[in-house]
């Protein structure tokens, strides 16, 4: 062992008592008195400090043999706990059963970026495999040296090494580190979040050796759920805890100037909590909060109403001047190609703001004592929010801990972390913890929005019907009006409300796709927020942020060209779809989906109902995915039904094939939704849509009837994201689908009934 | 405020909250029970769904007063890991939930419907849970739960 190699050993007795006194301290469902052993050890010098480079940061042997695995992102509900568990103990070579992983508590793991653009496994996942891989190496050399056996002479099974010719010769991982710490030092690319990588001296297995990885393992929290055993974050509570709500102004961007609390003052702990434009109450009883938020009598101030008629929305975005304008893909010289086009193909479309509207309103209770603040929330991250926090009361970021809980559901930057920055806020002001949680209509009226755009595509054909020129140009609202996370008061309503200056940044995207066209230029352009102060309709991430909005215009687009030159549409992507794996994807879907090759439209249906069948495919970090959308059109009704999905789907190597399946339904179900129902409505003061009557979503009367998923498995190659891009091309396939039953394209959405009939008529 | 009797999952709670407050408060601030989430508060969503008198009600809109002297069942009291009701281990037979917060109001109003009408079809079934919402989009699942429950029921 070298000296980075020694595993630090407990100097405290009552530790050393058993051999299983650290089960107690790690391997213990998460609580209070589990992480209260762990500070104890940590004040003696026994653990080494919470840092990306300490072995001991991912993964502790307890004394029972179990395996913790400390992560610094955590599960939005697809099971990524199970593939991280699959992952270490396929490193390990323990079972299964035998890991437990943590996910997401400030004082247990480091900031490996939360739950952030699918990269869960992709980059948590990547890190925690190196980790396991070198603490078995690790091992394996304790064992060599406890044995008297070099370490090649060595292999593990079941968390026993043992000598590969005699497999008596044995020592367990309990036997030699559990209860103690690894002190072993990882390679630290000195990144933090999504990029944080620590490798130790040891290389994973080759995925041929692997046996647990690739297994449809299930995620054991299902039975807790349905016999309403775990707490969610909005079931915390702690002694002395009160109930805060906020109150938003009726005019976006009015704040407080008069609060007559004259009809709420017998309300028992009643506490108003005011700073400009921050207003909020606080009560013993949270019955009493809610109604006490009803009843403030508060004066606004008049401010000139900030939004434009939504009916104009999109002529506001072509209109607005240009905050960014940035290139992000440039090949050939298209504005020369299309000089000398025979023919132009070009379209725009259109999309609307988009609510995360959450299952639940965000809560997060806060708790300050004695100059440390603990935070429950359901954040997608945790270590930022604790920044966040720190910053909103006051306090250096080692006096904060945030303990994630499974929330009320969440598809990106949602309302949680506004919520934990508002209840810390409130619990400062009032001297006791606060549970807060927003009512509906501030979860849907109040979160963040998926950004509104307009995108102009065209292309050059040749005399043949060659693309020669493909530009694809979006304008649009900026993605990050607001961060992604809430670590920067000026990101937080709390913040914003309470006067921090505005610092909305600028970012969009382009397609993400492998046409090879001679010339080719995709760009985009940001416009200004609607208001310079807390806004409803501020904008930042929301499931695949702007990927659903992009491939919806670049994919019906393609779509557009195909039938322009009366190409059937798969066909016509394959001409020039150039990566091989995409290929394989299109084909692929093609195949399983028993699609006939012809042009759209079909042309042949004349009653009520049509039927069509559409295509689209998208790139997503590494992952593509291909969709066949088969839907049927009532003409009178403009009702649609989006009865069949196939969906290809290559991620790499795929760690758990039924995880990913219910990931992938999980994507196909809300794109759809967002594809006919889902727009922000507003009107010249407010958003309007503020609850499930005002923003709808899709009812399970209209599940489709099927969702075929064709995993495309490559074992060979790193895994990549499966969280986000199966909802990328759902809207252009069943735009194209549309189109294919009845030869309108509907370049809008959502696809409302009332817009479909239109489109028809 | 007023002192009012609850008998929640067979047993009897005696709570001083205001008559009009909706039951939810009740079951989970007063009685600790956390199962019935608050989704909306407006009867839209179905996540605060428990059972009065056998039938589901939603508690965000049900005054605490008007369950006195009627029988509450919550998820909790639906089945449990020793005796689980066929819709619980459907759930997990299918491995229904994402984030779950929804599961009060398909599973109560399921257990409901699937104990009145034994072999539904796919039709019934959905008319029946019209109007609930799950934002994750695990309708898929939750509808090969409720029809593995319907077999499981006979």
């Amino acid at each position: 062992m070298t000296k980075f190699e020694k595993p630090a050993s407990f100097s405290r007795r009552s530790l050393l008592k058993s051999t299983g006194a650290l089960v107690v301290s790690v391997g213990a469902p998460l609580g209070l008195d589990a992480l209260l052993a762990i500070d104890k050890a940590r004040a003696q010098g026994g653990k080494p400090p919470l840092m990306p480079d300490q072995l001991s940061s991912y993964i502790a042997i307890n004394g029972d043999g179990t395996v913790a695995a400390y992560f610094g992102k955590m599960d939005m509900g697809h099971g990524l706990f199970v593939a991280i568990g699959q992952m270490v103990a396929e490193e390990l070579d323990v079972p299964f059963k035998a890991v437990t992983v943590f996910m997401g508590d400030t004082a247990t793991s480091v900031n490996q970026g939360g739950a952030s653009g699918s990269t869960g496994i992709q980059f948590g996942g990547k890190q925690m495999r190196m980790a396991a891989a070198e603490a078995r190496r690790v091992l394996v050399d304790m064992a060599a040296e406890k044995l008297a056996i070099p370490a090649d002479g060595l292999t593990v099974t079941e968390g026993v090494v043992h000598a590969k010719a005699d497999a008596a010769r044995k020592v367990s991982y309990a036997e030699l580190i559990g209860g103690r710490y690894f002190n072993v030092q990882l390679d630290w690319n000195k990144q933090w979040g999504n990029t944080l990588y620590a490798p130790g001296k040891a290389q994973p297995k080759p995925h041929t050796a692997h046996k647990i990885v690739g297994q449809p393992i299930k995620r054991e929290d299902v039975a807790p759920k349905v016999f309403a055993q775990e707490d969610y974050c909005t079931d915390i509570k702690v002694p002395g805890m009160v109930h805060g709500r906020m109150i938003r102004p009726p005019v976006a961007g009015a704040v407080p100037v008069k609060i007559d609390d004259s009809a709420v003052r017998d309300i028992p702990g009643l506490k108003v909590v005011h700073e400009n434009g921050f207003l909020g109450v606080v009560a013993n009883r949270e019955w009493d909060a809610i109604k006490a938020a009803e009843k403030l009598k508060v004066e606004w101030s008049n401010t000139a109403d900030p939004f434009p008629e939504q009916a104009t929305l999109y002529d506001h975005i072509r209109k607005a001047p240009v905050r960014k304008a940035q290139i992000d893909q440039q090949n050939g010289n298209v504005d020369e190609a299309f000089k000398t086009a025979a023919r132009v193909i070009e379209a725009e479309y259109e999309w609307p703001f988009q609510s995360h509207a959450s299952m639940g309103p965000a809560c997060a209770l806060v708790e300050i004592k004695d100059g440390q603040a603990t935070v429950w929330s359901g954040t997608q991250k945790s270590h930022f929010v604790q920044q966040g926090v720190a910053a909103t009361i006051g306090l250096p970021v080692e006096n904060v801990r945030v303990i994630w809980k499974t929330g009320p559901g969440s598809y990106g930057r949602n309302d949680a972390d506004d919520c934990a920055a508002d209840a810390a806020t409130l619990a400062k002001a009032v001297g006791k913890p606060v549970r807060l949680q927003y009512m509906r209509e501030q979860g849907t009226g109040w979160d963040p929005k998926g950004p509104a755009s307009v995108h102009k595509v065209r292309a050059a054909l040749d005399p043949s019907g060659n693309v020669t020129a493909y530009e694809f140009m979006t304008k649009a609202f900026s993605r990050v009006d607001v961060d992604t996370n809430g670590s920067k008061p000026f990101d937080t309503l709390s913040g914003q409300t309470r006067g921090v200056a505005l610092k909305s940044g600028d970012g969009f995207g382009v397609p993400a796709e492998s046409y090879a066209f001679a010339n080719k230029k995709m760009g985009w352009e940001t416009i200004p927020p609607l208001l310079d102060r807390a806004s409803p309709l501020r904008t930042s991430h929301l499931r695949d942020p702007v990927g659903p909005q992009i491939h919806f215009a670049s994919e019906s687009f393609i779509d557009e060209v195909a039938a322009a030159v009366n190409a059937d549409p798969i066909e016509f992507r394959l001409r020039y779809v150039k990566d091989p794996r995409d290929r394989a994807l299109l084909e692929a879907v093609r195949d399983r989906s028993g699609w006939q090759s012809r042009p759209s439209p079909r042309g042949d249906q004349t009653g009520t109902k049509a039927a069509g069948r559409g295509i689209a495919y998208s790139q997503r970090n590494g992952t593509r995915v291909a969709i066949v959308a088969e839907v049927e059109i009532h003409r009178q009704s403009g009702k649609i039904f989006a009865k069949k999905f196939t969906v290809a789907h290559d991620c790499g190597q795929i760690i758990n094939p039924d995880g990913l399946v219910k990931c992938i339904e999980g994507n196909i179900v809300q794109g759809i939704s967002r594809t006919l129902w889902e727009e922000v409505a507003f009107d010249r003061k407010a958003v309007t849509s503020v609850d499930w009557l005002t923003y709808p979503i899709l009812d399970i009367t209209e599940t489709p009837e099927t969702i075929d998923c064709v995993l495309i498995n490559h074992p060979e190659l790193p895994p990549t994201g499966a969280g986000e891009p199966s909802i990328r091309p759902v809207a252009a396939a069943i735009a194209n689908a549309i189109f294919d039953a009845t030869g309108v394209r509907i370049r809008r959405v959502p696809f409302s009934p009332e817009r479909v009939k239109q489109a028809l008529s | 405020m007023k002192d009012i009797t609850l008998d929640v999952n067979g047993k009897q709670h005696k709570v001083s909250v205001d008559p009009d407050m909706p039951l939810l408060y009740a079951l989970r601030d007063d009685l600790g029970l956390n199962n019935p989430k608050f989704g909306c508060g407006l009867a839209q969503c179905g996540a605060c769904t428990v059972h009065l008198d056998g039938q589901p009600v939603r508690s965000c809109v049900t005054a605490v007063s008007d369950a006195e002297g009627k029988k509450v069942v919550t998820l909790a009291g639906l089945g449990t890991p020793e005796k689980p009701h066929p819709l619980q281990t459907a759930y997990i037979e299918e491995q229904v939930p994402q984030c779950g917060y929804c599961i009060n109001g398909w599973i109560m109003t399921a257990a409901t419907f699937l104990a009145e009408k034994k072999r539904p079809s796919e039709a019934q079934i959905k008319q029946a849970l019209e109007g609930l919402k799950c934002r994750c989009g695990t309708h898929v699942s939750i509808l090969k739960a409720v029809k593995r429950a319907a077999t499981m029921m006979g």
